[in-house]
């Protein structure tokens, strides 16, 4: 145990905000080049994970114990929410017969 | 300390993998491999208690369901819906501006001190126990009630209409 906790000391705080800045990136990128709504929920999921690594590693830089609460809470929102939106998407599939979102232009002005 | 960065190579490269491979299974697969690097971070940081749960609920229960849709749809390489060349050049220079402002913002920042765990034991499950269940027990319970509607409405969206 004693190791484990001693390799990430001397790690900056900026090296974690970059590195989750990238992955938020990488997922809005996700959300921009697909068309796939699948594979856009999982952009948005990547997105989430990058702000709960944040939070836990401002969490551990602080020694306050609230961040990491809001990860598992963030956590039970994220499941309840891929529930909502796959059966969302199961729904459109049925009624489309394709899971593209450009299919959805129903609502466009 | 080097570790660190070798976990954070790879979720870069499997978070890009995710997004840029052509099949929508192999996006999946290559997503749970990214989420496997996330309990790394976890795990580095010693909190351990959100190490498992992102283990269980993550890489578990959330990518099962986003595997059992897939197949469930027959979603493959063949039916997947490319978008023109010049717009996914677009989606990634507007995620590159994004990313140049973020990183340009924080070197506005003052220099960032080394992250040194204060309370070795702040991410084990006895002490976030302690804070879920004192100054976070109504959230806690509204959190049930969250996860209680969106059981029922799955089922609703998800059921034909009679």
């Amino acid at each position: 145990m004693e190791n484990i906790t001693q390799a990430i000391q001397g790690i900056p705080l900026n090296h974690y905000i970059l590195l989750s800045s990238i992955i938020f990136a990488i997922g809005v990128m996700g959300v921009l080049i697909r068309r796939n709504a699948i594979v856009i929920f999982m952009s948005v999921e990547l997105m989430l994970n990058a702000v709960n690594l944040l939070l836990t590693a401002f969490s551990a830089y602080r020694g306050d114990a609230a961040g990491q609460v809001f990860v598992f809470f963030i956590m039970a929102l994220a499941a309840a929410e891929v529930a909502v939106g796959l059966a969302i998407i199961v729904m459109v599939y049925r009624n489309t017969n394709s899971a593209d979102i450009n299919v959805l232009n129903k609502l466009k002005w | 300390m080097n570790l660190f960065y070798v976990v954070a190579f790879l979720s870069i490269f499997f978070s890009l993998l995710v997004i840029f491979s052509k099949n929508p299974v192999h996006s999946v697969l290559y997503l749970i491999v990214t989420f496997f690097t996330f309990t790394i971070h976890y795990i580095l940081l010693n909190a351990q208690f959100l190490a498992i749960v992102n283990f269980i609920v993550y890489m578990g229960a959330i990518m099962v369901l986003f595997l059992f849709v897939l197949m469930l749809l027959n979603l493959n390489e063949e039916t997947e819906p490319l978008k023109p060349t010049l717009l996914k050049v677009m989606g990634v220079v507007a995620g590159m501006c994004l990313l140049v402002t973020l990183a340009g913002s924080l070197k506005a920042l003052s220099v960032s001190e080394p992250v040194v765990l204060q309370n070795v034991n702040l991410g084990l499950v006895k002490n976030l126990g302690k804070v879920l269940f004192n100054q976070f027990l109504l959230p806690f319970e509204i959190s049930s009630l969250l996860l209680l509607s969106a059981m029922v409405g799955a089922v609703l969206l998800a059921k034909k209409e009679a």
